[in-house]
């Protein structure tokens, strides 16, 4: 089956199977960013903006995506300022979960939060194996602004 | 110095963090074959028949492979040097399965679906046996593992397959018995610890292909490529030289991949079928079928004088390798080996014990390697001890720990599976690791305890720890350097770079030696075909060993520059230095800049290319230490234990990059606490693992881990290159030990099984 969607402000017409993920759909063409680390829903890390709103693209079914507007790590212009502040502090390891966790760390910039304690709860499904959190932590307060 | 110790991001951060296709399953061939694997749904049996003719009629099916079709070659599947440790009881597909999740066959086709389907499709008919799961009954067990006769070590291990013994090890200096009788005060305490998961959030991947001439192309999520093209052409009968392995991004390991898993089943499909063919394992899968962290079982058992003097460590232990004999007599020696020469200065010391195949999934490397589940056992009953003793657990510690320029005659009786070297340790401030760690934690305010409210109460715990780099005389790391006709240079190397920031590392030192910046360093790693030689990522080693090879092909190529620029400026060797910018006479004037003696060299008078390579293995393995401090907060009603700060003090020798060196201390730390208080492992009663997802098997999230610190002391390892030592594992270390420390100064009791459970609390407390 054929769905309309809008990918990172582009118009496209996908070509799926009814069964498909987003996820595997976002990765077949050529969304790389989009990444499994679970089969459970429960890492965070293919996490996509879907009308702007942060979901698990592993959880969605791909046809449920027509008519609707994806948006990938891929085109947000404010994951290169993200990530450099990650790279900074040494904050990526293997980089594996940086993905889902910069997609939704720039969607608390725009609700504009400033609070460690709420971006750390907001983040709480955004798992990384490598990092023990505290450099990731480190640069999502200059990236947001934390007041300290 | 200029470059090394700089806090330089990854060199390949941007490229991860921007979600650039870098990792296996992103450059996997695009028309590769999907395999799957069907695995056992039977803890241990025999399969009887399997019949694929339904499932081979699949539309899109490709091929089906069975152990009928596979040579039978016994190999490990354990990514070590050669020959290696563990046994060779494992085979590419086998006519047994012993562990629920074990590989029954192979099907390869051309999308998921139709693979999936033909993997319903598969008639398998088995004789089932009756499983081994508790590990203490494995010995005298009526079910032999591996009854197979081929399955053999590669030399003395303590291999007793009929016993269901993969490995078993003794050794006593002084007389336990007779020292003993001398004590004032002996304690006596037995510990559990768990199957942790390493949960590498890149699932093991491999991809593979036939190259125009016909080799065996395999790419994969590995941390030992060279070590998987051996074994791969082992378990196939291949020459070494048909078959290339080339390691891109990976995403994470920690021991977890430090082996063969996917790659053998992606080589069948490719060799027979002469298609591109790629696995991705799902979660499940590398929870119920990759690796764990060894399960063990010590029995500690220490003796003092009354002056608060350790006379004697005793430690007895059984280790769980489950149903293969990956890593099995290395991790079990590494708890006594990387633990007992804390306290160098007992009279008599014993390290025993078996470690025991049972019908479960797999053990390998993680992380720590043996030294978490010692250092939680022996740290803990320090604590036991000093206690009896009336004295701080710290200050007993003081009094009992190794300092520099002393010695252990552990070193040179137990190295990794076999005699070790002896070692007098040249760099250790674990003293000054403990005092700045009191003060970070304010030892002297809160220990033991502070109560908060009626039902919390805060205590603070600690415990020391150590580890290696590198496996000494037997690890070996190669570098290779060129220069480009630009000035800049490209570094080869075999290390393997995890996510760790060795390439970055790496780099580093290459232009510290060069007194270039890192940026005009071009690394390239991990291709079996274009690097040289490296051991892989484990082991601690690649700061130190292929650290120690970089600086040694860089200070070559210095050299090398130096003569080439002398010739070019007609003056002597001798009267010429290399500043990274211009080859200059000493005392004179004239200098000439690297870029253009470059380009001529190149193009137009006396051309070559400046190329140099040099290998090394250590002669030592110098240790890092570490004190890690736990401060917790004990809710007496729910048995909840929250984490309220861990500090960490560490000795690695030099940071060639401060950022990158706290980074892999803060996320070992995090592993070694999840170990300590969330990551708990459940099988069923007929042995399927029932913690194989991650709502049930719970990781550290960021709000479970309080404040973090962690301190450098300063320190200057003299064999390290520029007096670096490891840092990738000494993290993981102290939390069990700290944290179940801390439990009992806060409450006065003390958890001897791992993980330490809000369930376990409330019992002790009753
Ligand atoms: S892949 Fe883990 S939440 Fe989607
Ligand atoms: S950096 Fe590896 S999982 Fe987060």
């Amino acid at each position: 089956m054929k769905i309309k969607v809008i990918i990172n402000g582009e118009k496209k017409v996908l070509d799926i199977e009814p069964h498909e993920i987003l996820l595997d759909v976002l990765r077949r063409y050529g969304y790389y960013s989009v990444r499994r680390g679970c089969d459970t829903g429960m890492c965070g890390i293919c996490t996509v903006l879907f009308d702007g709103k942060p979901v698990p693209s592993c959880s969605v079914f791909a046809a449920r995506a027509d008519g609707h507007e994806i948006t990938t790590l891929e085109g947000l212009p404010e994951a290169k300022e993200f990530a450099e502040l990650l790279a900074e502090e040494g904050a990526d390891q293997c980089g594996y979960c940086s993905p889902g966790l910069i997609v939704n760390t720039v969607y608390l910039k725009k609700l504009k939060i400033k609070k460690m304690d709420e971006a750390k709860i907001k983040l709480i499904g955004n798992l990384c194996r490598c990092t023990g959190y505290e450099g990731q932590h480190r640069a999502i307060a200059k990236f947001l602004g934390v007041e300290k | 110095m200029k470059e090394v110790t700089r806090k330089i991001p990854k060199k390949d951060a941007l490229g991860l963090l921007l979600g650039k296709p870098v990792y296996t399953d992103d450059i996997a061939p695009e028309n590769s074959l999907i395999v799957k694997i069907l695995r056992s749904p039977h803890a241990f049996a025999r399969i009887k028949n399997i019949d694929t003719s339904e499932a081979e009629k699949i539309e899109g099916i490709e091929c089906i492979i069975t152990h009928l079709d596979l040579p039978r070659n016994p190999i490990t599947r354990a990514g070590q040097g050669y020959p290696e440790p563990s046994p060779h009881d494992w085979y590419i597909l086998d006519e047994y399965v012993r562990y629920v999740g074990d590989e029954v066959a192979i099907i390869a086709g051309k999308n998921e679906q139709c693979v999936e389907e033909a993997l319903q499709k598969i008639k398998v008919e088995y004789e089932i046996f009756e499983p081994v799961l508790d590990f203490e009954k494995a010995e005298d067990h009526p079910s032999i593992i591996h009854p197979e006769k081929e399955s053999h070590p590669m030399f003395e291990i303590g291999f007793d397959a009929e016993k269901n013994i993969a490995a078993s090890y003794e050794m006593e200096i002084g007389n336990i018995e007779e020292e003993l009788k001398n004590c004032d005060v002996v304690v006596h305490q037995r510990y559990y610890t768990q199957a942790q998961a390493h949960v590498a959030f890149e699932p093991h991947t491999a991809a593979s292909y036939l190259d125009m001439h016909g080799r065996l192309v395999i790419i994969s999520s590995t941390q030992v490529p060279f070590h998987v093209r051996r074994i791969i052409a082992e378990a196939f009968g291949l020459p070494i030289k048909d078959i290339r392995v080339i390691k891109p991004r990976i995403g994470g390991g920690f021991g977890g991949k430090q082996a063969i898993h996917g790659e053998p089943f992606v080589a069948a499909v490719t060799l027979k079928t002469g298609k591109p063919a790629k696995i991705v394992y799902t979660r499940q899968e590398v929870f119920e079928a990759t690796y764990t962290r060894h399960p063990m079982r010590y029995d500690i058992t220490l003796g003092a004088t009354k002056d608060g003097k350790l006379k004697v460590i005793d430690m007895q232990g059984l280790s769980d390798t489950g149903a293969y004999g990956e890593h099995a007599l290395t991790t079990f020696m590494v708890a006594g080996s990387k633990t007992l020469p804390l306290y160098n200065k007992v009279s008599a010391v014993r390290f025993t014990g078996k470690v025991v195949y049972t019908n479960k999934v797999p053990a390998g490397a993680f992380r720590g390697y043996g030294a978490i589940q010692g250092n939680f056992a022996l740290e803990s009953t320090i604590d036991m001890l000093a206690e009896k003793l009336g004295m701080d657990p710290v200050e007993f510690r003081k009094k009992n720990m190794i300092a520099e320029g002393e010695t252990s005659p552990i070193f040179k009786i137990m190295g990794e599976g076999r005699e070790g070297v002896e070692m007098f340790v040249r760099s250790c401030k674990l003293n000054e690791c403990v005092e700045e760690g009191m003060k970070l934690i304010n030892w002297k305010e809160k220990y033991p305890r502070v109560k908060i409210s009626e039902t919390k109460i805060r205590g603070v715990g600690m415990a020391i720890a150590m580890q290696g780099s590198g496996i000494a005389n037997i690890d070996m790391g190669a570098a290779i350097l060129k220069l480009n006709d630009d000035g800049s240079f490209n570094l080869l190397i075999g290390a393997t770079d995890l996510g760790t920031g060795s390439d970055t590392i790496l780099a580093q030192i290459a232009a510290e030696v060069l007194n270039v910046p890192t940026e005009n360093i071009i690394v390239y790693s991990s291709d079996t075909d274009l690097t040289p030689f490296d051991v892989g990522a484990y082991a601690s080693s690649t700061t130190y060993v292929s650290g120690n090879a970089v600086k040694r092909a860089a200070e070559k190529m210095k050299k090398l520059i130096i003569k080439e620029g002398a010739r070019k400026l007609g003056i002597e060797e001798s009267k010429v230095d290399f500043d990274g910018n211009y080859i200059y006479e000493i005392n004179g004037d004239k200098k000439l800049p690297l870029k253009e003696l470059a380009t001529v060299l190149y193009y137009t008078e006396n051309q070559k290319q400046l190329i140099t390579d040099a290998s090394y293995v250590g002669e030592e393995s110098p240790p890092p230490f570490m004190a890690g401090f736990a401060e917790v907060e004990v809710d007496i009603e729910t048995g909840k234990v929250k984490l309220i700060n861990y500090v960490a003090v560490v000795d690695c020798g030099t940071t060639i990059n401060p950022n990158l060196a706290k980074i892999q201390v803060e996320g070992g730390l995090v592993q070694g606490i999840g170990m300590t208080l969330f990551e708990d492992v459940k099988y069923s009663p007929n042995g399927k693992l029932l913690t194989n997802n991650l709502m049930h098997y719970k990781i550290p999230s960021r709000l479970d881990i309080g404040n973090i610190i962690v301190k450098f002391a300063e320190s200057y390892e003299p064999t390290g290159p520029f007096g670096a030592k490891s840092v990738a594992e000494i993290g993981i270390d102290t939390p069990p030990a700290a944290i179940a420390n801390a439990i009992y100064n806060a409450v006065g009791i003390r958890i001897t099984s791992l993980p330490i459970t809000p369930e376990k609390i409330l019992m002790s407390l009753k």
